[in-house]
C-alpha cells in the first residue's frame, strides 16, 4: 500500500495511457471485453487519485521524480535545480484529478450504449483514454513543458473525439474549430516556456517561481499563458469554439470535454498563483480576469436564451458558467496582495470559485448527458420539435431535473452553495459584480424552463410515442454524476472543508508549493 | 508516374529504408533517435507511394496491420518505462548489466554502441511507433485522395 | 554588427508569428489557415533552437562533457518534442479538411459554414 501511494501520481497517468495502446489489442477479445477493461482501467484510475488524495491530504504536497534514484527527491545530487521531470500534486491538482477522474468514469460508463452501433468504437476508447491522461496530466505535473505536452494531448484527443462521428458536417467543423484553437493556445504556452527557459534556464513551476524577476520577458509570458489558457477555457472573448465543439461531441465525451476545459481553467488559476503570486501586479491581473468573467456570464446566458438545440443551448451555458468561476478567484486574485482582505473574503472567493468548479463539472456534465440522452433517443436536438418526453423517459427527465435546479442555483442544492460563497465574498469588493452575478443567475433559471417545458412536459408527440428510455449503461452514467451532485448537495459543509478549502489554500500558499521542490521554502 | 521515377524509386527505397533504420538503432550516441529515423523509413514508404501508387502499396502494406505496429511501439515504450518503477517510473534500469549497459569513459568512444541502458530500447520502440504511424497517415491520405479522383 | 547578427533569429521569429497571426485572421481557406498554424510552429521552434545556441558550441554528447562548449541540448529536445507533435496536430487538422470537403465540396470557411450560432 505505501508503494502504491508513493507512486500513485504516476500511475494515475500512466495507467490510462498504457491501457489506451492496449485498447485495440483487447477490442480483437470482442467489444464487451473491452468495454469492461476500459470500465475497470477508469475505475481503477479513480481508486488512484483517491488513494493520493488521502495522502496529500495527510502528509502535504506530493512529489515524485521520473526516473531519479529516489521519486520523491525533486533535486539530484550536486545539482542546484531540478533537472528531470517533476511531478507536483497539491490540493488543487488532486481536487481537479478527482472531478477529472469522476467525470471520466461517468463518460465511459455512459458511451458503452450510446456507442454501441457506431464504427470504430476501439479508436473511440483510446481517445476516451487519452483524454483522461492529459486531463490528469495537465493537473499534476511541475513543469511547464509537459505541461504543452499534456495540453496538446489533451487537444488532439478531445478534438478527434469532438469530431468523432464524421458523418455530421458540423461534427468534423466543431472538431476542427477546437483543433486550430487548441494548437495555437498550446503554441502560446511554448513561447511563454520558451521566454522562461531563456532567461532562467529552468522549466520546473516552482523553480522558475522562485526565481521569479518580472522583467518585460515575463510580462510577455503572462499575457501569453493567460491568454492561452483563457482561450481554453472558453472565457469571453475567446469563446466561440465552445457551442461548435460540444454541441456535436458524442455519447459521454461532452461532460469529459467540459472537465478538461475546467482543467485548462484551473491551469490558468495556478500561472496566476503559484507561478507568479504576488509579483506581478495582481490588481489589473485580477480585475482583468473579474471582467472576463462577468462578460463570460453575461454574454454566455443570453446567447443561451435564444437557442433552440437543446446541446448548444447548454453550450452556452457552460461559457456563462465559467464566468462565476473567473469571478470568484479574480476576486481572490485581486486582493492576494492585501492580507486583510485575502483573509476577510479573498480566501472564500477563491474556495468559492473552485467549489463551483467541482459542482459545475458533475452537474453540467449531467445535462449535457441528458442532452445527448434526447438526441440518442429522437435524433433531434431541436427543442420546437421535442415534447413529452418526461412520461416516456422518467429517469432523464429526473435526472436533468437535478441539473437543471442546481445550475439555477435554486437552494438545497449545491449550486446555490457555491454561488453563495461567490456572492458573499464578491460583495465585498464590489456590489455590482454581486448583482450581476444574481442577475445572471435568473437568466439561467428561465433558459432551463425553457428547456424542461420544451422537452420533458407538455403534450405527447405522436411520432414519438414509441421512444423508450434509455439503456442502463447510460442511465448508471447519469446517475454517477447525479449522485456526486446530490450528494455535494447534502454534505454541502463536509466537501468544502476537506476537499475545496485545501484547494484553495493550496493556490494561495505559493511559498509551500515552492518549498517542496526547492526545500527549505 | 513515369519510368524514370519508378527505376530510381526501386534502387533509392532499401537505401532510405535502412538508412531510417540506422538513425533509429544509433540514437543514443549519435545526433538522431526514433522520430527521426521513423520519419526517414516513412518517407520511403511515402516514395514508394508517390512511384507506383497507393493501391499497389496496399497490397502488402496493410493499414490495420500498421495500426497493431503502432499499439506495439507505445506499449514497448511505456512497458519500458513501468519496467524502472521498482525505483521509479523511466528509471534506466539496464545501466550496468549485460545489455546496453556500459557505462562509456568521457572522451570519443569509437564502435562502443553497447549504451544507454533503456533509450536505445525506447527508440526502437519510438522508431516503431513512428514508421507504423506516418506510414499509415500517408497512406490512408493517399487512398483517400485517389478514391475521390475515382468519384469524381 | 555581431551583436545584430545574433539577434537575426529572433527577428526572423518575430516576422513569422507575425506572418503567422495574419495569414490566419485573413485567410478564409482552411487549407491557408493549417498553413498558418504551422508557421506559427516552425516560428516557436526557431524560436526555442535559437534560444539554445551558443557560439562555437558542438552537438551536445555526453562523453564530450568536460571542457568543450556544447549548444543546449534542453531547447533542441523541446524543439524534437514540439515538431512530433506539430506533426500529429497538421495531420490530423488536414484530415478533417478532408472530410469537410467531402461533406460540402468546398474548403473555404465562410462557404462550408453550416452551424450558425
Amino acid at each position: 500500500m505505501d508503494a502504491l501511494t508513493a507512486h500513485s501520481s504516476i500511475l494515475a497517468i500512466a495507467i490510462p495511457l498504457f491501457a489506451a495502446f492496449l485498447t485495440p489489442l483487447v477490442g480483437k477479445l470482442g467489444a464487451r471485453t473491452r468495454n469492461v477493461f476500459v470500465v475497470v482501467v477508469l475505475a481503477f484510475v479513480e481508486f488512484l487519485v483517491l488513494v493520493l488524495a488521502r495522502d496529500i491530504y495527510a502528509n502535504g504536497i506530493h512529489l515524485y521524480t521520473l526516473g531519479a534514484v529516489s521519486p520523491s527527491l525533486a533535486i539530484p545530487e550536486h545539482y542546484m535545480v531540478p533537472v528531470r521531470i517533476v511531478l507536483e500534486v497539491d490540493g488543487l491538482g488532486v481536487f481537479m484529478g478527482i472531478i477529472s477522474a469522476t467525470v471520466a468514469l461517468a463518460g465511459a460508463i455512459y458511451s458503452i450504449s450510446c456507442m454501441k452501433h457506431e464504427t470504430g468504437q476501439d479508436r473511440f476508447y483510446t481517445l476516451l483514454l487519452l483524454l483522461t491522461v492529459g486531463m490528469l496530466g495537465i493537473q499534476f505535473t511541475g513543469d511547464l513543458f509537459n505541461l504543452f505536452v499534456f495540453l496538446e494531448i489533451l487537444s488532439i484527443s478531445g478534438a478527434a473525439l469532438a469530431a468523432f462521428r464524421t458523418r455530421f458536417i458540423d461534427a468534423v467543423e466543431g472538431g476542427f474549430k477546437y483543433l486550430i484553437v487548441s494548437t495555437v493556445a498550446a503554441l502560446m504556452v511554448l513561447l511563454a516556456t520558451g521566454l522562461f527557459y531563456g532567461q532562467y534556464n529552468l522549466l520546473n513551476i516552482a523553480a522558475i517561481a522562485d526565481v521569479m524577476q518580472y522583467t518585460a520577458l515575463d510580462k510577455i509570458a503572462l499575457a501569453l499563458l493567460i491568454v492561452a489558457l483563457l482561450t481554453k477555457s472558453g472565457g469571453v472573448p475567446s469563446h466561440w469554439w465552445v457551442p461548435d465543439t460540444y454541441t456535436p461531441a458524442p455519447a459521454g465525451t461532452s461532460p469529459m470535454i467540459y472537465a478538461a476545459t475546467l482543467a485548462c481553467m484551473s491551469t490558468m488559476f495556478r500561472v496566476a498563483f503559484t507561478l507568479y503570486g504576488v509579483k506581478m501586479s495582481v490588481a489589473t491581473i485580477g480585475w482583468l480576469i473579474i471582467i472576463a468573467g462577468l462578460l463570460s456570464m453575461f454574454v454566455g446566458v443570453t446567447m443561451a436564451l435564444r437557442q433552440t438545440d437543446v446541446k448548444r443551448l447548454m453550450a452556452y451555458h457552460v461559457i456563462s458558467q465559467g464566468g462565476y468561476m473567473l469571478l470568484g478567484v479574480g476576486v481572490g486574485i485581486a486582493v492576494l496582495g492585501d492580507p486583510q482582505a485575502l483573509a476577510a473574503y479573498g480566501r472564500e472567493a477563491v474556495a468559492g470559485g473552485l467549489f463551483h468548479v467541482m459542482n459545475h463539472a458533475f452537474f453540467k456534465g449531467l445535462l449535457l448527458l441528458t442532452g445527448e440522452a434526447l438526441f440518442f433517443r429522437l435524433g433531434t436536438r431541436n427543442l420546437n420539435r421535442m415534447g413529452g418526453m418526461g412520461r416516456n423517459m422518467k429517469w432523464t427527465c429526473a435526472f436533468f431535473l437535478i441539473g437543471a435546479l442546481a445550475i439555477s442555483g435554486v437552494p438545497p442544492l449545491n449550486g446555490f452553495a457555491s454561488k453563495l460563497m461567490i456572492y458573499e465574498a464578491s460583495y465585498q469588493l464590489n456590489p455590482m459584480l454581486t448583482i450581476i452575478a444574481m442577475m445572471v443567475s435568473i437568466m439561467t433559471l428561465a433558459s432551463f424552463t425553457k428547456v424542461f417545458q420544451s422537452a420533458f412536459t407538455g403534450p405527447e408527440l405522436p411520432e414519438y410515442k414509441e421512444v423508450r428510455e434509455v439503456p442502463l449503461s447510460m442511465k448508471l452514467g447519469m446517475g454517477i454524476l447525479a449522485g456526486a451532485t446530490l450528494f455535494i448537495s447534502l454534505f454541502p459543509s463536509l466537501v468544502v472543508n476537506t476537499i475545496v478549502y485545501p484547494a484553495a489554500d493550496a493556490l494561495l500558499n505559493q511559498a509551500g508549493y515552492i518549498g517542496a521542490v526547492m526545500g527549505g521554502g | 508516374m513515369s519510368k524514370i521515377v519508378r527505376t530510381v524509386a526501386k534502387l533509392l527505397t532499401p537505401a532510405i529504408l535502412l538508412f531510417g533504420l540506422y538513425v533509429i538503432m544509433h540514437g543514443h550516441i549519435t545526433p538522431g533517435g526514433g522520430f527521426q529515423g521513423g520519419a526517414v523509413f516513412a518517407s520511403g514508404v511515402a516514395l514508394l507511394i508517390v512511384a507506383f501508387g497507393a493501391g499497389r502499396v496496399e497490397q502488402f502494406l496493410k493499414e490495420h496491420q500498421l495500426s497493431m505496429l503502432e499499439s506495439g511501439g507505445g506499449l514497448l515504450f511505456i512497458g519500458l518505462a513501468f519496467a524502472g518503477l521498482a525505483t521509479a517510473f523511466f528509471y534506466n534500469f539496464l545501466v550496468g548489466s549485460p545489455i546496453f549497459g556500459h557505462v562509456p569513459a568521457f572522451g570519443p568512444n569509437p564502435g562502443d554502441i553497447w549504451t544507454g541502458g533503456t533509450i536505445p530500447l525506447m527508440n526502437v520502440a519510438v522508431g516503431m511507433k513512428v514508421i507504423a504511424g506516418l506510414s499509415a497517415i500517408v497512406l490512408v491520405m493517399a487512398l483517400a485522395s485517389s478514391k475521390q479522383g475515382e468519384d469524381e | 554588427m555581431s551583436e545584430f547578427l545574433a539577434n537575426i533569429p529572433f527577428l526572423a521569429v518575430a516576422a513569422l508569428i507575425c506572418v503567422a497571426l495574419y495569414i490566419m485572421m485573413s485567410q478564409r481557406n482552411l487549407i491557408k489557415v493549417v498553413m498558418g498554424v504551422v508557421i506559427l510552429e516552425s516560428a516557436v521552434n526557431l524560436f526555442l533552437v535559437t534560444l539554445g545556441y551558443r557560439e562555437g558550441g558542438v552537438a551536445p554528447i555526453f562523453t564530450n562533457a568536460p571542457g568543450t562548449l556544447m549548444v543546449l541540448p534542453v531547447p533542441q529536445a523541446l524543439t524534437l518534442t514540439s515538431i512530433v507533435i506539430g506533426v500529429a496536430t497538421t495531420a490530423l487538422m488536414l484530415s478533417m479538411i478532408m472530410l469537410i470537403y467531402r461533406h460540402t465540396g468546398e474548403t473555404d470557411a465562410e462557404k462550408s459554414r453550416k452551424v450558425k450560432g
